[in-house]
């Protein structure tokens, strides 16, 4: 068996989700090799050389893969995956815009966002927000799978010794341009990759009162989450939405303020390790999930609880 | 210009489904069904482009059962003006949706066709793309804001580090994200008004499409039950929980 994965890189670096991804591969078996389709990606690609378990790297250099447009980048894959048994990406919002357009390229099925590897054709998935779990077996030639990063442990992103092959194939479908992109900048710890999450909910009120959050975050070295209420009444950006439809976060520590805890929200944050959730109303649902639930006015118990750390 | 949109029938959003208890399936019985709600955005742009006089004709088409029918009237009440149903009783996965929706592009040739960015059932988020594929358009997935400026359009995308703006020529396939816009309402007149506008019926094998699905469901189950926590009494007990119980902090 041999796997390809489509990293998960900014040109200059490897972001943590392809380790995760190569860990999702390992557990299949087989050669492991990563692509990193960019445009003077030199030094992710020798990044993703040093990825534990890798025995190669393809390099795609080029303008058309710059932005990593789904157009051109899913017609590399499709030529390149031929040979392959196994195609990987992590399920973000990249992988899952790029993967489904190289499977139907290649005429397979993709399976979406896999927690688990049963056999080298069966795996475990989330549907129905995260409430059923299926076991799914592939019957096509080469597997195209999403994996969900925070069901799989990173691999050490040192000690590889990959061999780097630069690919020649420039795939330019001409149909799409990229214009800006708006990346909200932070100091904090990445939410799919921080080890505590505060988030707040609709019981938040406003944008401003997330200060306190911010604040208890810094304490903590978290990163902050959101509701899609919280997201919706633009209190705070997209990029903060943690749900089924948004982020899928697993962190040791996640602490839920103002949030109700519908299902869409409990699909995104139901497998941290231990959960809190700082609730006035003491029937939310969002206490069935916690390990620690605290009924309390939340702008009272925040400060407190900033102010006790 | 010509719209395709691509609407499901799923469970409501607000049920909580469960596996049944053999494993075989999931339990949907006299459970309330709905149009998947990215779907319902997706008519919603495509009404407001309407609105604009960017469009001329919306087209709702839907795979599925008979009972389907339901959720193309529901786009037709909230401003599509004709229906397509492609009726199979079978399950049908993504990438034959997406061949099948090829085949009614190939007769319809839309220059937009717009979907939601994930069905809530299988919460597969691939069809639009595998559409694309085969139909060789640009696409924009996960889109919060769609301007079409003559024969291409500017979709605004939200990704996991914010948003991006790409530029797409005509035809593209669209996916829509929560916060595009939020759906009206349809309102009684519209939804009498919807009975009467046409509605084809078309099976995949007139379309020509073979539908076999790739993968298997061997079983399903319940996700692990979280062990039942407790309630602490303020925030100090909070803190020591966190510090000496759980080790967190
Ligand atoms: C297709 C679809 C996809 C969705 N995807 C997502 C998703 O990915 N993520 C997501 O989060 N949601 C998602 N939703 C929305 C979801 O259904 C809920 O509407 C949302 O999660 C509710 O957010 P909330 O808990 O912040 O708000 P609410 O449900 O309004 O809850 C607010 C909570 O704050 C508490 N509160 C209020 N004031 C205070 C106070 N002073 N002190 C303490 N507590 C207080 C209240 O008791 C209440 O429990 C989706 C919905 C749909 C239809
Ligand atoms: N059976 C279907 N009938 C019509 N449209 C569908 C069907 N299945 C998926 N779609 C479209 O594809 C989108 C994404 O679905 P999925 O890829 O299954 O998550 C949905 O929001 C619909 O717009």
């Amino acid at each position: 068996m041999s796997i390809l994965i489509l990293a998960e890189h900014d040109n200059a670096s490897i972001k943590g989700a392809t380790l995760n991804t190569v860990a999702a591969a390992k557990a299949i078996g087989g050669d492991i090799v990563v692509l990193v389709a960019g445009e003077a990606c030199s030094a992710a690609a020798e990044a993703a050389a040093k990825i534990d378990g890798v025995s190669k790297v393809l390099v795609a250099d080029n303008a058309a893969y710059g932005h990593q447009l789904a157009e051109n980048v899913s017609l590399l894959v499709a030529e390149l995956g031929k040979d392959f048994s196994h195609i990987l990406a992590p399920a973000s919002t990249s992988g899952k815009n790029t993967l489904p357009r190289a499977a139907a390229l290649l005429d397979v099925a993709q399976i979406s966002e896999i927690i688990s590897v049963e056999s080298a054709d069966t795996f475990k998935r989330p549907i129905y927000a995260g409430n059923v779990i299926a076991t799914v077996q592939s019957s096509d030639a080469i597997k195209v799978i999403t994996v969900r990063t925070t069901a799989f442990d990173a691999v050490s992103a040192e000690g590889g010794s990959a061999t780097v092959e630069a690919v020649a194939s420039a795939h330019d479908a001409g149909t799409s341009s990229y214009v800006r992109e708006e990346v909200a900048k932070s100091d904090r710890p990445e939410l799919t990759a921080a080890s505590i999450v505060v988030s707040g909910g609709r019981g938040m009120q406003n944008g401003d009162n997330f200060a306190m959050l911010y604040s208890l975050a810094d304490k903590l070295g978290a990163a902050v989450g959101a509701s899609r209420a919280a997201v919706d009444a633009g209190f705070v950006p997209n990029d903060m939405q943690v749900g089924q439809t948004g982020k899928i976060v697993a962190p040791d520590l996640y602490i839920a303020i103002g949030i109700s805890g519908a299902i869409q929200h409990l699909a995104g944050m139901k497998d941290s390790k231990v959960i809190v959730a700082i609730n006035k109303d003491e029937d939310a649902p969002i206490f069935q999930v916690a390990d620690y639930g605290l009924v309390a006015d939340l702008f009272n118990a925040v400060p407190e609880l900033d102010s006790s750390l | 210009m010509k719209v395709l949109v691509a609407v499901k029938r799923v469970v409501d959003y607000n049920v909580k489904v469960r596996p049944k208890s053999d494993g075989t399936g999931v339990d949907l019985n006299n459970v309330k069904m709905a149009i998947n709600p990215f779907c319902e955005i997706a008519i919603e742009e495509a009404v407001r482009l309407k609105e604009k006089g960017v469009v001329t004709e919306i087209v709702a088409v839907s795979i599925g059962a008979k009972v389907s029918q339901e959720q193309i009237r529901t786009a037709l009440a909230l401003g599509a003006d004709r229906g397509i149903l492609v009726e199979t009783d079978v399950e049908v996965q993504p990438l034959a949706i997406a061949k099948l929706l090829k085949a009614v592009c190939d007769k319809e040739q839309p220059q937009m066709v717009i979907l939601g960015k994930q069905a809530i059932d299988g919460d597969n988020n691939q069809t639009g793309q595998m559409l694309a594929a085969l139909t060789g358009m640009s696409q924009g997935t996960f889109a919060s804001e769609v301007v079409v400026d003559g024969d291409s359009v500017t979709v605004t995308r939200e990704v996991d580090s914010g948003s991006q703006v790409v530029k797409l020529s005509l035809p593209a396939v669209i996916t829509t994200d929560l916060r595009l816009n939020e759906p009206r309402y349809a309102s009684l007149p519209n939804i009498m008004k919807a009975k009467k506008k046409p509605m084809d019926v078309m099976t995949p094998e007139e379309l020509g499409v073979d539908v076999t699905p790739r993968v298997t469901t061997l079983k399903v189950e319940p996700p692990a039950e979280r062990q039942a926590g407790i309630k602490v009494a303020d925030v100090a007990e909070l803190v020591d929980k966190l510090k000496n119980e759980a080790k967190v902090i």
